[in-house]
């Protein structure tokens, strides 16, 4: 019959079955990707709450920016947090490769070690991390009564407690992060630093004009899933302190979160989940632009 | 042997394993003293909390923070959770890379480019129309929203990984066994696969924590008791008991141990898993 050799020989060609192959993805894609990210546009230009939809146009990103002064502030605290967890992070977990990456004894262990705390449940890791900052009897004033300072309030005192944050995320910066570098460390081939010695650099300028180039790709990397994780904490907020003391934590993914599962204002968190969208897409694109000047592929020279 | 810049001084070896010591003894203590705390009593904790080794250590904690909620049937929606999503992941994600990685078709470096893109996204984008539809099919307090979504191509990022670790799999063994008659499904269970094991262990790593940390899904979907997962079944247990330290240290334990111990069963794997899928030389 006709139909069916001509379905055998369609069955028969590769594309046929490469496309067969990656149809799971493409229908969640579909599904929980491209049609939510557009629904959600559409909502957003609602008021809604489950129960009755009204179209109000821009009015809910109106109210954001105009008269919503704790969408200001979870933004500004959210950015201040980035600017300072983010940078200080790659710095940390560049650091820790780098020294993984010498021939010491016990590397295999440190490794672990290091890693640990990031295998942490982020619920446990909250849990754990605010009975450090406790106040009273919290390990870390406790730690800083033995060498005769008194701690502050922590996360009861509304100028400390974003620094707290910033403290904590440093717990995590031998994970997922400080593994990439290690496999960029490690992917560096040994003659282009006998190269750099014969021409008689310095172990700084290796690491300058080695090192630093031959990572910058793991390094945007880095940057840009580390700015976008960043502007999404939201289960160490929640768990340790509900945004507070006065919204001082209230991080922007908490506030959205609440407004779209807890007061059911669906339109506004649709807003709000828009703006954070544009906002990441927007960082994302200046630093695509910026990799231009500093980030190196290895292809490029040859 | 040949000396290599990473030898060094033996001074400058020497600085950077004590160095290594005191930094990773840092990164630990936070998890030995989640321990030590979990096995002191009460006074012993009110009387001394920084104390590493407990006087009289004690395991009491446990079955009281267990019989306290019922962190039974937490554990166990979790682990079915967890093990659903996770085959799931691998399934799927396997089978998508595998056809990324070996198949022309048209269309395919823009899809996979797209799939790339979806790693950037926050997912608070598609979050309220993604609950809109399970709330639709009637899916909220169901585990349906937590495992079934892993079946639809197991995450951007675990497709990227195992793709790249597919395409270090050299080609002729495919044609080989094209030769012998194999369907591609065969190539892909028989070969692929099996020749993936680094890549592989890592997205179960990768995919197991990251079903067993949940905590904004379980949030969302779950509403019963009798459904939640350990993650928000300890949130409720320290609002609850979280005066009571040792128990509370001790629930923390139960839900940091899994995942601990699967890692040291995978990291051998682990490490080489993400340097051979190349995430190095992107």
């Amino acid at each position: 019959m006709a139909l069916s050799t001509s379905v055998r020989r369609w069955t028969q060609r590769p594309s046929f079955w490469g496309f067969l192959f990656v149809t799971p993805w493409l229908i969640g894609f579909l599904l929980f990707t491209a049609g939510p990210m557009l629904t959600s546009l559409w909502i957003s230009l609602h008021k809604y709450d489950l129960h009755t939809m009204e179209y109000v146009g821009g009015e809910n990103y109106r109210r954001l920016f105009s008269k919503d002064p704790l969408f200001w502030k979870s933004l500004k605290l959210t950015v201040t947090y980035a600017l300072f967890s983010v940078p200080l992070g790659i710095l940390g977990s560049l650091s820790i490769a780098m020294l993984l990456n010498q021939k010491v004894r016990g590397i295999p262990l440190f490794r672990t070690f290091f890693y640990l705390p990031s295998l942490v449940p982020a619920v446990a890791s909250a849990i754990l991390w605010q009975w450090v900052f406790n106040a009273e009897n919290g390990a870390l004033n406790l730690g800083l009564a033995i060498f005769g300072f008194a701690g502050p309030q922590w996360l009861q005192d509304e100028n400390w407690a974003l620094p707290a944050f910033v403290l904590m995320s440093l717990w995590g910066i031998g994970g997922g992060r400080m593994i990439i570098f290690l496999a960029g460390l490690q992917g560096i081939s040994e003659t282009y630093y006998e190269a750099a010695r014969i021409d008689g650099a310095s172990p700084w300028q290796q690491f300058r004009r080695v090192t630093l180039p031959l990572l910058s790709p793991v390094m945007f990397f880095n940057l840009i899933l580390g700015i976008i994780g960043s502007f999404q904490t939201f289960t160490s907020a929640y768990v340790m302190t509900g945004g507070g003391p006065n919204n001082a934590t209230l991080f922007y993914a908490l506030y959205l979160f609440r407004n779209a599962f807890e007061y059911f204002k669906l339109g506004k968190a649709s807003a709000l989940a828009w703006i954070l969208f544009v906002i990441l897409l927007a960082i994302t694109l200046v630093q695509f632009g910026l990799s231009k000047r500093w980030v190196h592929y290895e292809g490029d020279s040859r | 042997m040949k000396k290599t810049y990473r030898d060094g001084h033996p001074a400058l070896r020497a600085l950077v394993f004590v160095v290594l010591l005191l930094g990773s003894a840092a990164f630990i203590v936070p998890l030995l003293w989640t321990l030590s705390t979990a096995l002191k009593t009460n006074e012993e904790i009110a009387q001394d909390p920084t104390r590493l080794i407990p006087a009289k250590p004690t395991l009491e904690n446990f079955p009281e923070a267990w019989s306290a909620l019922p962190f039974g049937t937490f554990v166990t929606n979790t682990v079915f959770v967890t093990l659903v999503a996770t085959f799931g992941t691998i399934l799927s994600a396997s089978l998508v890379a595998y056809g990324f990685a070996r198949f022309q078709f048209w269309g395919r470096n823009a899809l996979f480019y797209t799939m790339l893109a979806t790693m950037m996204l926050p997912g608070q984008v598609t979050q309220i129309p993604v609950f809109m539809i399970w709330r639709t099919l009637g899916a909220i307090d169901t585990f349906v929203p937590l495992t079934l979504p892993a079946l639809l191509g197991g995450g951007a990022f675990n497709i990227f990984l195992l793709r790249q670790f597919f395409m270090s799999i050299p080609r002729e063994l495919d044609e080989a066994m094209l030769l012998d008659g194999a369907s591609y499904f065969g190539i892909w269970w028989r070969l692929i696969l099996p020749l993936s094991t680094p890549a592989v262990a890592t997205i179960v790593v990768f995919s197991f924590i990251g079903n067993w940390d949940n905590f904004e899904g379980p949030l969302i979907y779950l509403n019963s008791p009798e459904n939640y997962t350990v993650s928000i079944g300890l949130r409720m247990f320290q609002d609850t008991f979280g005066t009571n330290l040792g128990q509370l240290m001790a629930a923390t334990l139960v839900h940091i141990t899994p995942t601990i111990i699967l890692f040291l069963l995978a990291q051998r794997y682990f490490i080489k898993g993400v340097a051979i899928s190349g995430m190095g030389g992107r």
